[in-house]
């Protein structure tokens, strides 16, 4: 059996404070298998970004080991990982340098890689993700938010990574954008062997997407359970169901209508 | 037998941002009644949902040029007000709270200070009469311990903690009219619809308007009594709340259908095409 793309054992993360050092996840296992889509949710300060950072690189863990492919990660990601695992980050108006173009942020990765066919390999990446190819001389002031967001995707996935790490990478977008580039991942979902982990806040977006999802809260893992069961709601942690009832809106008190659901009739 | 004058009438609103000789229409001949109700105002980015409600308060920029066919709080026109008398109306009878209570908060303020600064302004009191005011008013937006949050400044609070240090700033005077931008947008959905809750009780207690200005179609919805719907400066729908899920217009029911539902698994997620025969 292949060992799971990415398998978390014990990991624990902590950051210096004022007053000592402030754990901000703790003792954290879980594997994500090739070809999967798992999930992280929690809310603000639960630790998901970090857990993702710390599979990066970004972050230094405090304890336990993080293995890719069966492969120990130590301190330093080698070249071969870095290329291997890439990320998306939420803000893609803070994620690409404002005065480069899309073909110089799209080169960048392939020099450092020193891959050859730059030329060849920008046009399939800006072709995979749908973006005029008009667009690749124009800055990222000149560009829409979907599109830059398309910029980042397509900068992530130039150097066809295994492993993809999405940090709530709809959530600056309005709801029409944030549709066109969920159903984006859901196509090259399709067409690559990529193994996704993506951390949001919202839970619907998390369902969408995910086969599995893992629900943090206070840098603990609470649960882990499939995107199904979380629908129907099957949660065994209250927190979950917590998390659950809040996404699915506000309700005024003795309101004489439901609210919710918001599908279209 | 007089009429019962609305809170607030809204006309034929346009406005329109000159910078560099480009002109651009954000809000195109909008027009609303509001009671004393919560009326929601929903859309995308630039649909000119925020710019509606810094028209109303008369907040639009320097650059930007306003005209409506009318524009009045309680039957009192808005229209043609000097600075000096807009200070009257602002803060006193309608109030704003913005999206980031990071940004709204003065950093170098304790909590008191900014709470009874609003209620100093507009009322005369002294110091003891303003603390207690604003430690009742922290105990009405449902922070338990008022006495120890009126010694913190804005960086000790947490998120959804400086949102209700924010509209307990704002409603200290006891303002008609609340317009609310984005209010919980920066916030967790849990403690996003704790705000929320406040809010829902403030107005109905004290029997304000409110306009509640949101890209999030489920706070409005939950929210809220009436919905308007905006799209490229325009009102492309009305609704009462509870129907926004029927909605009629080809946009709004765009929107619904665009979003992840948690209810109904969707294989992909509809795309949203604009026509332009929406602008015309």
């Amino acid at each position: 059996m292949n060992p799971p793309m990415i398998a978390v054992q014990n990991l624990s993360v902590s950051f210096k404070g004022p007053h000592g050092p402030v754990s901000a996840v703790r003792d954290l296992s879980f594997a994500v298998e090739p070809g999967e889509t798992f999930g992280i949710v929690g809310e603000s300060g639960s630790g998901k970004s970090t857990v993702l950072r710390a599979i990066a690189g970004l972050v230094a863990a405090s304890g336990g080991h993080i293995r890719m492919a069966g492969e120990a990660l130590g301190l330093r990601r080698t070249k071969a990982q870095r290329s291997a695992m890439q990320m998306v980050f939420q803000d893609p108006y803070a994620s690409l340098h404002p005065r480069h173009t899309v073909d110089r942020a799209l080169q960048e990765p392939l020099a450092i890689h020193a891959i050859a066919e730059p030329e060849r390999l920008i046009t399939t990446a800006m072709a995979d993700v749908d973006l005029d190819p008009a667009l690749r001389f124009r800055y990222p002031h000149q560009l829409s938010g979907g599109q830059r967001q398309r910029v980042a995707i397509a900068r992530a996935l130039i150097l066809s990574p295994k492993l993809l790490l999405l940090d709530e990478p709809t959530s600056a977008l309005d709801v029409s954008v944030q549709a066109e580039v969920l159903n984006l991942f859901q196509t090259i979902r399709s067409t690559r062997a990529l193994t996704s982990l993506l951390v949001s806040h919202d839970l619907a977006v998390v369902a969408h997407l995910c086969e599995r999802v893992a629900v943090m809260q206070r840098g603990t893992l609470v649960e882990v359970l499939t995107a199904e069961a979380l629908r129907r709601g099957e949660a065994r942690h209250p927190y979950t169901h917590t998390l659950l009832a809040a996404s699915r809106g506000y309700r005024r008190v003795g309101s004489p209508h439901e609210g919710m659901p918001l599908a279209p009739s | 037998m007089t009429m019962t004058v609305p809170l607030l009438e809204v006309r034929d609103l346009s406005v329109t941002f000159r910078t560099e000789g480009v002109v651009t229409q954000a809000v195109r001949n909008v027009s609303f009644v509001l009671g004393r109700e919560r009326l929601g105002i929903v859309g995308e980015s630039g649909s000119g949902k925020s710019t509606t409600g810094r028209a109303v308060l008369g907040l639009v920029p320097a650059h930007g040029s306003v005209s409506a066919s009318r524009l009045a709080l309680n039957g009192e026109d808005l229209r043609h007000l000097t600075q000096h008398q807009w200070s009257r109306y602002r803060g006193r009878r309608m109030a704003l709270v913005m999206q980031d209570p990071k940004f709204s908060l003065n950093p170098i303020m304790t909590v008191e200070k900014q709470i009874t600064e609003a209620w100093r302004l507009h009322r005369r009191t002294t110091a003891a009469e303003a603390r207690k005011h604003a430690a009742a008013m922290l105990e009405a937006v449902s922070i338990d311990d008022p006495e120890r949050v009126l010694r913190l400044y804005p960086h000790q609070l947490s998120g959804g903690m400086g949102q209700r240090v924010m509209i307990a700033a704002m409603l200290i005077a006891e303002p008609e009219l609340l317009i609310a931008d984005e209010a919980i947008s920066a916030l967790d959905v849990t403690v996003g619809n704790e705000v929320l809750a406040i809010l829902d009780r403030l107005v109905a207690e004290r029997g304000m308007g409110l306009i509640f200005i949101s890209h999030n179609l489920t706070a409005v919805a939950g929210l809220c009594d009436r919905v308007v719907v905006m799209y490229g400066g325009r009102v492309v729908e009305e609704c009462a709340a509870r129907d926004l899920a029927h909605a009629r217009h080809p946009y709004t029911r765009a929107l619904l259908a665009a979003a992840p539902s948690l209810d109904e698994p969707r294989a992909s997620l509809a795309s949203v095409v604009r026509d332009p025969a929406w602008l015309t």
